[in-house]
């Protein structure tokens, strides 16, 4: 993972910065210069909200190399309130505990690293909320 | 526009293909469907490749294919669009000849992935996802049609074993195949019993790592009546469409909309619709693409793609015969090159050639191919003429 | 003087038995349970480290402080399991709270005392006017050699203060300081794992520069033990906190709500600034609280804080740190060394 590529989508990985259309609300995660509802080029900055709730998961067993020892990991697709949904690891919980429909809050994790001298890459991954 | 015919079509062997570089294994296909089409010359040509930079280091296909294809000087052109790079090179090759800009028009997709470990293979596919914010968590493949499986079986009831008939009986097609890379037939239980990939697909449930080649060549239809020994095959519809790159952009993960789109605007070319189809070859990547894929074309009822799969509905011999070619699970996934090897079933089917795997009184067939978890895909009909 | 404006904790949800741990080695947990006064501690995921912790432990603190992060001009992380040994831990985590680009950052270390430097210099900071708000936090994932006696305690978590010039939670009344050069435990630079001096750990350094810190420090404010509801002590294990404490004359009522240890372990920077949150989690307004940290090398740092009355507002707008000790999921041996690095996968 090049240095430049990461730190591009630090503030959508770290502080979840989106953008939600003047003309008709849709909120882009990540932030786009095109509305893809109503082809709207006017702004304003806004943030995911921290709480959503599981849409769909797995987990997966067979893993690229910068996640093989996370094997098994949940991911799945979240659906933060508000409406816009993120794919995301799902950890803090038994494997099989995870459900559809399950509440989940975001917490701020290690996603990756460039082996053991390159740079680490964080951001957001979802646990258990109660 | 004027209709177009296939008039050749050609395979090269598909496997793990230890001795062959890409350049052969495409040369092989091209010059198979070219002496099919009785053809000395070709105007253009379009090949569909997913990656053959990550793949073998190798960009610039236009360049090199057309030049040890021996037709050097040509316009050539390489088409990228995921797993679907072949069903679009067909779609741009149709639309050269219909438009009159070409007559003898060679499309072809080809894909060499097996200098590559598997974590190689991962890596170069997960490219048909977004890579920041799908593949940067650490979802795979597998992983994205797992989740669109996961919520199928919630929401509609779909069950295990019904994704597992999938593999079943794609297999038990692909075992009367000689082209297929893996011509054995599996049974509900081996599929459920084999190694977890990203729950609750299992190995079974996945279309392999091949290296292969498919080719067309695609000529007006009336060039063809002039030069063809064998019976005509036309194109009578053509659809394409996108949609969202990352899956949870989807506003119905399990809809694979695109599908929907193009099937729509081919249906409509053609003046048909999903009752008039005879056989359709479908993008199998997964047991559950599979699935919801029929559903997209109006095969089965939206969420009934499973109960589909388990009835016979989607065997040889039942009403809408699915993947009588083994599809992507038996018979192979050189990714690049799939979407015309689902051209070369129809063709035979349509001329009557597929023997053991004949669809008796197939006239009119049906070929899906889609990139990444659906975010392009192409709908072709092709008819006897 | 200065106060805490909010104050945050985060606890990672793995645990693990000391019983676990000593089935493998082949010792008695029951003698090290009671020699350690300690059951259990928590172990870090292997996406947790340092930086996440004190991100989720500043978040915490931020939603108690009530105030826009931007406000925040200075960020301090205070650890012995930096992530980075060049590019400081407070980087990421201010980027991650949203502090302002004006910030001042900087990464402290001190063992096990590196969290309360932090704590410290923030202090200073708003005390001498040059900053509105600063942002302290101790973190540690720290490790002990497989087998030796640190491996039952060495545990991970994260504490943060965000402090101001207004009163906020809890008023510094005062802070102090005493240091030697006491080789007692240390880690080389490139070695993995820390080494230590066994039983003179105790004495001559943890034992000899707390009670000096803070004996010292009542003398200076001319307060006495009873003065305080609360007191807290670094906590490497559960034993040493209570017999300090008994030493300087606390009562085992003023020293519970702060001993986490017991059932956390040692959290090394996070050790006695977790203890405090969860005092501030239960203290009433004008209660008086003690903190006195220990780092090896070595030395201590002293605060006192008196509560005042807004902590009612603003102590549930974030998990409490007992809550989240509660919250936990126990993890075997082979699991826990997985999960520590202490066994990879081949590549």
């Amino acid at each position: 993972m090049f240095p430049a590529r990461y730190w591009r989508e630090i503030p959508q990985r770290y502080r979840l910065e989106a953008t939600k259309c003047k003309s008709c609300g849709k909120i882009s995660f990540p932030p786009r210069s095109k509305c893809p509802k109503c082809g709207g080029t006017e702004f304003e900055e806004t943030k995911l909200p921290e709480h959503g709730v599981v849409r769909t998961f797995t987990v997966i067993r067979v893993a690229p190399s910068q996640f093989v020892e996370q094997v098994p990991y949940a991911v799945g697709i979240v659906e933060l309130h508000g409406g816009v949904r993120i794919t995301a690891q799902i950890v803090d919980c038994p494997l099989e505990d995870i459900k559809i429909g399950q509440k989940v809050r975001i917490e701020f994790r290690r996603i990756q690293e460039d082996g053991n001298s390159g740079i680490i890459c964080y951001g957001y991954k979802c646990v258990p909320a109660p | 526009m004027r209709e177009v015919a296939v008039l050749g079509i050609g395979m090269s062997e598909w496997g793990e293909l230890w001795k062959k570089p890409l350049r052969q294994i495409f040369v092989d296909a091209a010059s198979a469907a070219i002496a099919d089409a009785g053809v000395d010359k070709i105007d253009s040509m379009y090949v569909g490749c997913m990656t053959s930079g990550l793949f073998v280091g190798q960009e610039h296909l236009a360049s090199m294919l057309s030049d040890y294809l021996g037709v050097s000087s040509i316009p050539a052109c390489r088409v990228e669009s995921a797993c679907a790079s072949a069903g679009v090179a067909f779609r741009l090759g149709y639309v050269e000849v219909a438009s009159g800009v070409s007559d003898i028009v060679l499309v072809g997709g080809v894909e060499k992935m097996t200098d590559v470990g598997g974590d190689g293979a991962t890596f170069a596919l997960a490219t048909a996802a977004d890579q920041e914010y799908e593949v940067y968590h650490g979802v795979t493949f597998p992983g994205l049609y797992a989740m669109v499986a996961n919520e199928h079986m919630d929401r509609f009831g779909t069950t295990r074993e019904q994704l597992a008939h999938v593999a079943v009986k794609n297999h038990k097609h692909g075992s009367m195949n000689p082209r297929a890379q893996y011509p054995f037939e599996v049974t509900v239980e081996g599929v459920l019993k084999s190694v977890l990939v990203a729950d609750p697909l299992r190995i079974l449930d996945c279309s392999p790592i091949t290296d292969g080649a498919a080719a067309a060549v695609l000529c007006p239809l009336g060039l063809a009546k002039k030069l063809s020994k064998k019976p005509l095959v036309k194109i009578t519809g053509s659809g394409h469409a996108t949609d969202t790159i990352a899956l949870h952009d989807r506003d119905d993960i399990t809809e694979f909309a695109a599908t929907k789109r193009a099937a729509e605007k081919a249906y409509k070319m053609a003046g048909v619709g999903p009752a008039d189809i005879d056989f359709a070859e479908v993008h199998d990547c997964f047991t559950i693409a599979e699935i919801c894929v029929i559903e997209a074309l109006g095969f089965a009822e939206r969420g009934k793609g499973g109960e589909a799969a388990e009835s016979g509905a989607t065997a040889l011999g039942g009403p809408i015969p699915i993947n009588t070619s083994g599809g992507l699970k038996s018979k192979g996934h050189p990714v690049g090159a799939t979407g015309i090897a689902q051209i070369v079933e129809l063709t035979e089917q349509l001329r009557g050639e597929s023997g053991k795997r004949q669809v008796k009184g197939a006239k009119r067939g049906l070929a899906q191919n889609m990139g990444g978890t659906g975010g392009s895909t192409t709908v072709h009909i092709l008819e006897v003429a | 003087m200065a106060g805490i404006i909010g104050y945050g904790a985060y606890v990672p949800r793995h645990r693990i038995k000391v019983e676990e741990i000593a089935k493998v080695w082949g010792t008695d947990a029951e003698s090290y349970k009671r020699g350690l006064m300690l059951k259990e501690k928590s172990v870090p995921a292997p996406d947790q480290d340092t930086i996440t912790m004190s991100v989720e432990a500043a978040r915490n603190a931020v939603k108690r402080a009530g105030i826009d992060p931007e406000l925040i001009e200075a960020v301090y992380v205070g650890s012995e399991s930096h992530p980075y040994a060049v590019k400081p831990s407070g980087t990421v985590v201010s980027e991650a709270v949203g502090t302002t680009r004006n910030v001042h950052c900087a990464d402290f270390e001190f063992a096990c005392k590196a969290g309360s430097e932090a704590m410290f210099i923030c202090i200073g900071l708003v005390d001498g006017g040059s900053i509105k708000y600063g942002l302290a936090i101790g973190a540690d994932t720290s490790q002990g050699a497989p087998g030796d006696a640190l491996e039952y305690s060495a545990a991970a978590g994260a504490a943060a203060f965000i402090f101001g010039k207004e009163d906020g939670v809890a008023k510094v009344l005062c802070t102090h300081t005493f240091m030697t050069d006491t080789p007692d435990f240390w880690r080389r630079e490139y070695e993995y794992y820390p080494r230590h001096g066994g039983r003179f750990t105790g004495e001559q350094a943890y034992f000899r520069h707390i009670s000096t810190a803070a004996s010292q420090m009542m003398d200076k404010m001319k307060m006495k033990p009873e003065d305080f509801s609360y007191a807290v002590f670094h906590q490497p294990n559960g034993k040493f906190p209570m017999k300090v404490g008994e030493m300087l004359g606390f009562k085992r009522g003023q020293l519970e709500a702060g001993w986490l240890s017991p059932t956390l372990g040692n959290t090394y920077s996070g050790s006695s600034p977790m203890g405090l949150t969860a005092i501030l989690d239960v203290a009433k307004p004008g209660e008086k609280i003690l903190m006195t940290s220990f780092g090896s090398g070595a030395g201590s740092d002293g605060f006192i804080f008196e509560v005042t009355k807004d902590i009612q507002k603003s102590r549930n707008a974030a998990a409490k740190t007992r809550e989240q000790l509660d919250k936990k999921t126990y993890v075997d041996y082979g699991v826990y060394a997985k999960f520590r690095g202490k066994i990879r996968k081949a590549s």
